[in-house]
């Protein structure tokens, strides 16, 4: 079957593809695109860490089809900090040793900057129930959701 | 002499002794003159075995100093995860 | 090594701090490239075929239709391995690729390599394999009986006793004492049958790598491992191939627990890289983690345990039937050991069989066959505490393993930290907490053994004074940050001044596998004394320069300095200066250290579980968790913490929810994170760590192995709460809503 030409934008940039009708746009952004940093921990929406947001709306990037992302803006963690800057959530994810492993990371980042516009000042139910679909396998889950509530504090200032 | 404790199954390589006693300077002294002084044992100790002295456990370092007044256990090689 | 090397009771300076890990950006922005993130040119991708028997025999395979696809590269079966045509194929080769027979779901029988993933799969669905379906087993106690069919045969070891199925490969037993006598002493005995299921590792990186091998037996393999020296030993045997000539380079790792100790994927790129003369990339998916991936062992036990009326254990026996899956494995000897290993016992005798089934080779998951043997005990001197109305944390004090006590697997234990670890649990204020209605507290103790093994340090002085450190284990949980506070601590500079990175099979003598606890204690060891010889080195380089004897220069602060008034009159030398002057004092300066490590130090730990059963649903929500652990040193707190925290949430899962489930036909049911459950954050409160430090005498910072203790309580400690709350006794693992609604509406209609 033919491939189907997308015309995207993604972390603010123009970019074009050509995909197979049935490529998942995680396949997309990793095989083609090289954005590595949205990792695939199980390819069925189960564990969040492919987490990207599209058109400002948190999803799990294996569950949509390149083709779905046409004229759709993408944002990925390669797109999270400012240049030299970190947001405010990696710099707390570091502060607060948020990360053993660190593969859970970027896909767990992403769903908490997407809280985090929507909710500026959630409770840790709030954040335990909005991350309740990025699996973390080393940390417990304790100081990531102690990072999310202090990256929170911070950006309310 | 050292006076080595072999664990309970291992035992019938051991005449059904709880300690046996042999020769060694070292630990690789120690699984030589075992597997001599009681051949049954040798199976168990090419397939690996751990040694604890005086409560230390050591996995195969050959050359251990272990001296007659020490605790000496044989113990089944370790894994981890 | 002699105590006076040790340095426990100094005053540290980066020690005990917590520094920012060096990998932390990369792994915050999303650069730090794992297992799948490598891609190189004219890279072709792999697929694996997996039986869908649990055991059958391969008649035939046909890959010519697959063969013939547009953009297929080479197809493989175990034809393609010369090893099984000289019949000396390792059971780790079997378990990578099925011969003659396919021992579990999921068992690879071919594989193909092709220009994409998505004709990969087309052309698994074009070969063609003829299967003679063999009669399966996976449950441990029917794979026991004589008339069981029969998984893998001649791996029964002279020690098993008969009466037995083939299945039995290896029995041990430990103890002292006698048994009987204890149990006439007590005035209640206990004695019951446990289960438990098996559980993943779960880590959220699947299994990756990308090989790339020519024809004249060089190859490069980048993978995700634990270990990279033990992939290229295990490669370099399968293939036929020298060490030196496969170089092994460990990505970033997602995650291993354990379960990334040995190889799955790895022979099969490399067989398809010499076969295409291309470089394969092969990822697996999390149906194939779950199918054909370690997990931990399945489990029947028996455990039956006497008791005074004022809380003294008279005697111990366990009984325990660890079933591995398809090969043979050390499992059962390791929770034997361990079973009673809290406790200060006149009499203990533990039992264990290891058995084969249909099921996927058991990997190493935290402290291999601690947590379920562990589970069994502490469970039954809970339900003795509560017949004898005694508080479980008085008892476990009152009878527990200390320096001098004779341990239930045989030697004398040194300094330990069991009692000061359960005496911080009594006096921390959620031991004393009210509870309220259809909520219960938990109580266990957990036990670690602990290991070193053979680890290689090289540490470089660079010309502006900054230290590079070169180890060989790959880092899943900081320890890049802990090996860099203990160089730096050792040298006196500061902790930014150092850099660790984690050298390639080629760029560094062998390091065992990051397994047993053991990297923050056996490469800190060799780190620090890898310090040492620089430090010497830099001293003599001073003494030159002063034109005074070697020995007349010590070390303090990051400077050579004259030791004593009789050396001479000189200012400090800086490591800066020193290393500034090294081409002219003799050139480079470095330091390394090669140890097979030793002296590791059990470890214990104590954790508290409150949970509330919801009557209605049967299900089980953990409302508050402490965990308190020896770690004999923390070098970074945060990370220690870390470990502590992490642990106990996958003990908690495989307590609450997680557990293979096969069906009749020997098929994985739930080969998925949908229907695998592991723990999620709404699931769970906030995990508090309670650390403890009692030096490890083995050590010169006192640091004692941390990663592994923490998974072996929160097995009995949930099944404690969750029997409290509900005042039914439960043993059988995992307590998932089902199981616990139908007790307790079970328990109704009785009661
Ligand atoms: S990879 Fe998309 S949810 Fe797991
Ligand atoms: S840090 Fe490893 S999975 Fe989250």
């Amino acid at each position: 079957m033919s491939q189907v030409h997308i015309k995207t934008k993604i972390n603010g940039d123009n970019i074009e593809f050509l995909c197979d009708p049935e490529e998942t746009l995680l396949d997309i952004l990793r095989d083609k695109l090289h954005l590595t940093g949205t990792k695939e921990g199980c390819g069925t929406g189960d564990c969040g860490a492919c987490s990207i947001t599209l058109d400002g709306k948190l999803v799990c990037s294996c569950l949509v089809l390149g083709a779905e992302a046409d004229n759709s803006e993408i944002s990925t963690i390669e797109g999270m900090s400012n240049g030299e800057k970190l947001h405010p959530l990696q710099q707390k994810f570091l502060d607060h040793a948020a990360l053993q492993c660190g593969v859970c990371t970027p896909g767990i980042l992403v769903a908490a900057k997407s809280l985090l516009e929507k909710n500026p000042d959630p409770t840790e139910s709030e954040v335990r129930y909005w991350l309740a679909g990025n699996l973390c396998r080393c940390t417990g889950y304790d100081k990531i959701i102690k990072a999310v509530l202090d990256a929170a504090k911070e950006m309310r200032g | 002499m050292v006076k080595v404790r072999i664990w309970g199954s291992l035992q019938k390589a051991t005449d059904n002794k709880e300690f046996v006693e042999v020769e060694a300077q070292n630990f690789k002294q120690l699984l030589d003159n075992l597997s001599l002084k009681y051949p049954k044992l040798k199976p168990q100790i090419t397939r690996g075995v751990s040694v604890a002295i005086d409560g230390m456990i050591y996995r195969n370092s050959w050359f251990t100093p272990i001296k007659p007044e020490n605790e000496v256990v044989l113990m089944p090689y370790m894994v981890g995860g | 090594m002699s105590p006076l090397d040790n340095t426990y009771e100094k005053q540290f300076k980066v020690i005990g701090t917590r520094p920012p890990r060096p990998d932390g950006i990369e792994k915050v922005t999303g650069k730090a490239q794992y297992g799948a993130d490598l891609y190189v040119p004219d890279m072709l991708y792999a697929k694996i075929l997996r039986s869908p028997h649990p055991h059958a025999k391969i008649i035939s395979i046909d890959t010519s239709e697959a063969e013939k696809l547009d953009g297929v590269k080479a197809v493989i079966t175990s034809k393609d391995f010369s090893k099984f045509s000289e019949n000396k194929p390792s059971d780790t080769l079997v378990n990578c690729i099925a011969h003659e027979k396919a021992l579990y779901d999921g068992h690879c029988v071919a594989a193909v390599a092709a220009l994409s993933n998505t004709i990969a799969k087309s052309a698994l669905k074009l070969i063609n394999v003829e299967y003679e379906i063999l009669p399966h087993v996976t449950d441990v106690d029917e794979a026991m009986k004589t008339d069981s069919p029969i998984v893998n045969k001649g791996y029964v070891l002279e020690n098993v006793p008969k009466g037995f199925s083939e299945n039995v490969t290896s029995y041990y037993e430990f103890g002292h004492g006698d048994l009987d006598n204890g149990f006439n002493n007590a005035d209640l005995i206990v004695e019951r049958t446990f289960k438990t299921e098996a559980a993943h590792q779960g880590y959220i990186e699947p299994h990756a790598c990308l090989a790339s091998m020519t024809p004249d037996g060089k190859a490069d393999l980048w993978c995700c491992t634990q270990g990279h020296y033990n992939v290229r030993a295990l490669c370099a045997d399968i293939m036929g191939m020298e060490s030196s000539q496969l170089r092994v380079t460990p990505s970033e790792i997602g995650g291993g627990f354990g379960g990334k100790t040995t190889i799955f994927i790895e022979p099969i790129a490399l067989a398809l890289s010499l076969k295409s003369g291309k470089p394969v990339k092969l990822v697996m998916t999390r149906d194939e983690v779950f199918k054909a991936t370690g997990p931990t062992v399945s489990s029947s036990m028996d455990v039956k345990i006497g008791m005074t009326k004022d809380g003294i254990i008279t005697a111990g026996e366990a009984h325990l039937r660890y079933q591995g899956g398809a090969f043979p494995n050390g499992t059962v000897e390791m929770g034997a050991q361990s079973a009673f290993a809290a406790y200060d016992l006149k009499a203990v005798r533990t039992k264990g069989w290891n058995v084969l089934t249909n099921r996927p080779k058991q990997a190493a998951y935290r402290a291999p066959g601690a947590p379920q043997a562990i589970y069994a005990v502490e469970s039954v001197v809970d339900e003795l505490c509560q017949k004898l109305n005694l508080d479980p944390l008085e008892i476990r004090i009152k009878n527990a393993a200390k320096k001098g006590t004779k341990s239930s697997y045989g030697p004398t234990f040194d300094d330990i930290g069991l009692i000061a670890t359960l005496e911080a649990a009594q006096k921390h204020p959620h031991y004393l907490a009210p509870l309220a209605e259809n909520q219960g507290r938990g109580l266990s103790c957990g036990f670690w053994f602990n290991f070193g093994g053979d680890t290689c340090v090289t540490l470089n002085v660079n010309f502006d004074g900054t230290i590079g450190v070169t180890e060989g284990n790959p880092d899943i949980g900081g320890s890049r940050a802990s090996i860099s506070q203990m160089a730096a601590e050792e040298l006196g500079i500061s902790y930014d001044k150092v850099r660790t990175i984690i050298a390639d099979t080629n760029s560094l003598g062998h390091n065992e596998v990051t397994d047993g606890s053991r990297v923050t204690f056996a490469v800190g060891l060799a780190t620090i004394k890898a310090a040492r010889a620089a430090i010497k080195e830099m001293c003599k380089r001073a003494s030159l320069i002063w034109g005074i004897d070697e020995d007349a220069v010590r070390w303090e602060n990051g400077s050579a300095i004259p030791a004593g008034p009789n050396a001479g009159q000189f200012d400090p030398m800086s490591i800066e200066e020193i290393a500034a002057l090294s081409s002219q004092t003799g050139g480079p300066i470095a330091g390394h250290h090669e140890v097979n490590a030793e002296g590791a130090g059990v470890s214990f730990g104590v954790h508290l579980a409150d949970v509330e059963v919801d009557k209605e649903t049967g299900s089980t929500k953990v409302i508050r968790y402490t965990v308190f652990q020896d770690a004999g040193k923390a070098i970074h707190p945060s990370y220690v913490e870390g470990q502590m925290q992490g642990g106990a949430v996958q003990g908690i899962g495989w307590a609450l929810n997680e557990e293979y489930i096969y069906g009749k036909d020997g098929r994985l049911q739930n080969a998925g994170f949908l229907d695998y459950r592991i723990p999620v954050a709404s699931d769970l409160p906030m995990i508090e760590p309670v650390i403890l430090e009692i030096p490890n005498p083995g050590h010169p910072y006192g640091v004692r192995g941390v990663g592994e203790t923490s998974i072996v309580p929160p097995l009995a400690a949930i099944n404690n709460a969750v029997s409290r709350a509900t005042n039914i006794r439960f043993s059988e693992l995992p307590l998932s809503p089902p199981k616990v609604l139908s007790s307790l509406k079970k328990e109704l209609k009785d009661g």
